[in-house]
């Protein structure tokens, strides 16, 4: 079972520990959870799934979580490289500030980024010269999804970038590879795990996000309204079934994304040669 | 296709990597690149390459001028001293990897292309395994296979051993030679190992602080080297200082005999073998000297003797039969040596 000798002592003992810590602070309140909903039965779950407002905001929640993990991801890839392979000054600033959103409480960065993105923000009014409306719609909502993962995206990335050698690229490019041809055959099949594994965290943050948010959405069901914002409303009225039940849709869902994220992720560790 | 670097000159910074290098390169030679750390055998190899442009001077392929030309389009293999294989693709893909990126032939064809050289650097049982899976000889014939898929005009290999243990250097080094006398390509390798650059190397090239000092074959660099610096940089050798009295080099105002080599005459540094002096009794010496150490080689004796009064130190070496006892006096006698004016 234990695949290499290691520096922990006694595989029983720490298996053990690890079963009995995941089950108390994982398992425990998300089987309290599921108990919860199972008074609703599948059929309820199902209705609840079906109810047009519902839907709508599970499907805000999760589209825009993807594609926002999916801009995080590139633009992750990006910085990290800049952030590794080039010296400039204020670098150490920059490397810091990736961490910001992270730190952060999310309530600020909401009210951060509704007042930048406002129609009489900065930004906000930059854009409605355009036409274009940021805040109290999906691509505000986009916006701060993509502020919150950042952090991700880039520290997952970061290292590995540091530890591919440059002559990997330059041996590719003596064999008479375009940038372009490099960039597809070797960066990127070997960046491959760490962009999945920050695109997961990415896009499990910014399912979950609630804080920062609810400022810059607006909350119009059907256009700018979140599943959270939407379990926030049924608690509010009492509609604890209901709530619960929304709850038990975006865990399963998350749950699923997850796992196949982590199944790509071992497929392609495995072309690596069994890292 | 032979190869012209003329005036080359290469800066990082306020450092002159290359400072006006020139050497031809002719086709079908293996010429080794020699010289110590940081005299710019790696920049010289990568401005062949197109992986570094020169800052002045030119690089000839056959009669082109391919100074400007990118690396992609100069059709060169390049060997890594770490490899720098494509950790994720197999032997086989890595090695079919340059075939693939410039679409040569089919998929059957390319398959056959890698078997040749699978075959050919000996690695046919290991084509589906992944680089990890790997000793670092065998990842050194992965990645010189790679290198020679796409037929490259030069073949060009920075310390391409010199992360190998001494023993699988050897054998690498014999096969290399194997390989060159059957291929025939054009090869320039870069090596701090002067045993390697003077057993593999048609010609050797010594490079000194961004120049070039000597090129020449083996014999040219041992029996006549053209500067001090490649004197006792290839070799060891001890250097006297001495003066001239119009016939003889003298040290210390005491003039000897000695077989004089190369073209100086005049006062400068005298540059000794260790083979070339020979230890004779004190009383009929010109030169005398106090024996600091004794110890014992594979071969003979190695001593070091300090004659006169500075801090000069002369390598002698022995056979293991000879009597000479630290802190004894003992009269040197120079069978033959070398005399080059002080620089600058
Ligand atoms: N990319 C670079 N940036 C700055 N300086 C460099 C760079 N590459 C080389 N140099 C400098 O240029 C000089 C020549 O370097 P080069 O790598 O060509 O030496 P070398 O002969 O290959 O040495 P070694 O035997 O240690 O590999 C050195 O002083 C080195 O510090
Ligand atoms: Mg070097």
């Amino acid at each position: 079972m234990l695949k290499e000798p290691s520096a922990i002592p006694g595989f029983g003992l720490a298996f053990g520990y690890t079963l009995f810590y995941l089950g108390l602070i994982v398992l425990l309140p998300l089987s309290a959870l599921v108990l919860e909903a199972a008074g609703l039965g599948l059929d309820g779950i199902l209705r609840i799934a079906s109810e047009p407002r519902v839907y709508a905001a599970l499907r805000i929640s999760f589209g825009l979580a993807f594609a926002a993990a999916i801009i995080d991801s590139v633009f992750g890839l990006l910085i990290a490289w800049v952030l590794v392979r080039y010296s400039f000054p204020g670098r150490k600033v920059i490397d810091a500030a990736v961490d910001l959103p992270f730190a952060l409480p999310t309530a600020v960065a909401g009210i951060a980024l509704a007042t930048l993105y406002a129609p009489t923000g900065w930004l906000g009014g930059l854009f409605a010269a355009y036409g274009i409306k940021i805040a109290f719609t999906p691509l505000g909502i986009l916006i701060a999804l993509i502020f919150v993962g950042l952090p991700f995206t880039v520290r997952t990335v970061q290292p590995l970038v540091a530890e591919v050698d440059r002559e990997v690229e330059e041996a590719s490019a003596t064999l008479g590879a375009s940038r372009r041809q490099t960039l597809l055959r070797v960066i990127l099949p070997i960046f491959a795990p760490a962009i999945l594994t920050g695109f997961a965290l990415a896009f499990a943050r910014a399912v979950s996000e609630y804080g920062s948010v609810i400022f810059i959405a607006g909350n119009l069901p059907f256009v700018s309204e979140i599943a959270p914002q939407l379990i926030v409303i049924k608690l509010e009225e009492f509609d604890y079934r209901g709530a619960t039940g929304i709850a038990l849709i975006m865990l399963t869902l998350s749950f699923a994304i997850l796992l196949a994220i982590n199944l790509i992720q071992a497929w392609s560790r495995r072309r690596l040669g069994g890292v | 296709m032979d190869i012209r670097i003329v005036g080359v000159s290469k800066a990082f910074g306020r450092t002159g990597a290359l400072r006006g290098l020139d050497l031809e390169i002719s086709a079908g030679e293996l010429i080794a690149l020699l010289g110590p750390s940081g005299s710019g055998k790696t920049t010289l190899l990568r401005v062949i390459a197109g992986l570094e442009f020169p800052d002045t001077g030119q690089v000839y392929f056959g009669n082109e001028d391919a100074t400007g030309l990118a690396v992609q389009e100069r059709q060169i293999g390049f060997v890594f001293q770490h490899y720098a294989l494509f950790k994720h693709m197999t032997v086989f893909d890595n090695i079919a990897y340059g075939l693939r990126v410039r679409r040569r032939g089919t998929a059957t064809e390319i398959a056959a292309r890698v078997g040749e050289l699978l075959e050919l650097v000996q690695l046919t049982d290991f084509a589906a395994r992944h680089p990890r899976q790997l000793s670092g000889g065998q990842r050194q014939r992965v990645a010189l296979a790679r290198a020679l898929a796409v037929d490259p005009r030069v073949l060009l290999l920075d310390e391409p051993f010199g992360a190998l243990d001494a023993k699988i250097r050897r054998d690498l080094r014999r096969w290399l030679r194997e390989l060159h006398d059957r291929t025939g390509h054009t090869t320039v390798f870069v090596t701090h190992d002067q045993e390697e650059a003077i057993e593999l190397a048609d010609r050797v090239a010594i490079l000194n602080g961004g120049r070039i000092e000597q090129v020449g074959t083996a014999d040219d660099i041992y029996d006549r080297p053209a500067t001090a610096f490649v004197m006792s940089f290839v070799g060891d050798t001890s250097a006297i200082p001495v003066g001239f009295d119009g016939h003889r080099p003298s040290f210390e105002g005491r003039a000897f005999d000695t077989c004089l080599l190369g073209p100086h005459r005049g006062p400068g540094l005298f540059y000794v073998r260790p083979r070339d002096v020979e230890v004779t009794a004190p009383e009929a010496a010109a030169i005398t000297g106090k024996v600091r150490t004794v110890h014992r080689t594979a071969t003979g004796l190695r001593t070091q003797i300090s004659p006169g009064t500075t801090d000069t130190l002369i390598e002698i070496e022995l056979d293991s039969s000879a009597k000479v006892k630290a802190g004894s006096q003992v009269g040197l006698r120079f069978l033959r040596g070398r005399l080059f004016g002080v620089r600058g």
